[in-house]
């Protein structure tokens, strides 16, 4: 009897991968406020092996991050 | 010598000269007038009165925005009722980034952080302006979230609204916070 398709390492990743960049991103914006399961991790990096566009989306993210924490450290502690 | 104790007057004068910076934050977080002005005035006169209490230890403005960060935090609190509304938002902003699809529109550039300071400064006021221009609930969320430092659980709890909501109200400040940044900052130059 043949093993389950949809448990064949190729298969997952194929399963997870059909979510959108509109999905994928979602959950790299979603991350900079809540923990992420398991799937959605998975989901992430399954995405961003076969995608160039939501790697660079990620990357922006992590620029506003640090962007926004250099400025609340600007404002709070003086800074014109 | 002591600055503290040579010259209280001098310290009354810096007080009051970190007024614009102050009612700068209170209305970033605030969105309205006459609360920003309530908590500047408030946080004022509490440095005023406290000053003997402020040590030299830390900046003098590193002290009043704490200052601030509390009394717009009772201003939140006192106007919780007309802050407690969640955006029913458009969803124009997603429609301009995705395709039907699901794919980008456009691809996403490849960001950097300016590293020189007088850049950075002027980084930083584009920033600012971005956050100005988030749409008033989006912008009080946000700036709850990246100023005041709330989780989530905490926003929800002052603002009465539920986690899915907040959530929801961040992700899209923060695409509106990446398209104008894009637009503002990042795009080339054409001049």
């Amino acid at each position: 009897m043949p093993a389950d398709p949809l448990v064949q390492p190729e298969n997952i990743m194929k399963r997870f991968s059909v979510r959108s960049c509109r999905d994928i991103s979602a959950l790299v914006l979603a991350r900079e406020d809540r923990d992420l399961s398991w799937p959605e991790r998975l989901a992430i990096r399954a995405h961003f092996v076969m995608c160039k566009a939501c790697p660079r989306f990620e990357q922006q993210v992590r620029t506003m991050r640090g962007a926004l924490d250099l400025w609340r450290g600007y404002r709070d502690d003086g800074g014109d | 010598m002591n600055q503290a104790m040579h010259a209280p007057n001098e310290l009354l004068r810096q007080i009051e000269a970190t007024r614009p910076t102050l009612m700068r934050l209170a209305l970033l977080q605030l969105r309205n007038p006459t609360w920003a002005e309530d908590a500047v005035s408030e946080t004022l006169l509490a440095a005023v009165e406290g000053v003997s209490r402020f040590a030299n230890q830390s900046k003098l403005q590193t002290w009043v925005v704490g200052i601030l960060k509390n009394k717009v935090l009772d201003q939140l609190r006192l106007h919780q009722r007309e802050c407690a509304y969640a955006t029913s938002d458009d969803e124009n902003i997603e429609q301009s980034i995705y395709a039907p699809d699901g794919h980008f529109r456009e691809m996403p550039a490849d960001w950097g952080l300016p590293d020189q300071a007088v850049q950075q400064s002027q980084f930083m006021k584009v920033l600012e302006a971005c956050m100005d221009a988030l749409p008033g609930q989006l912008g009080r969320v946000f700036l709850m979230r990246e100023w005041l430092e709330f989780d989530t659980a905490e926003i929800c709890q002052e603002l009465g609204l539920s986690s899915t909501n907040v959530w929801q109200m961040l992700s899209r400040a923060r695409l509106r916070l990446r398209q104008c940044l894009q637009t503002h900052w990042f795009s080339p130059r054409t001049s």
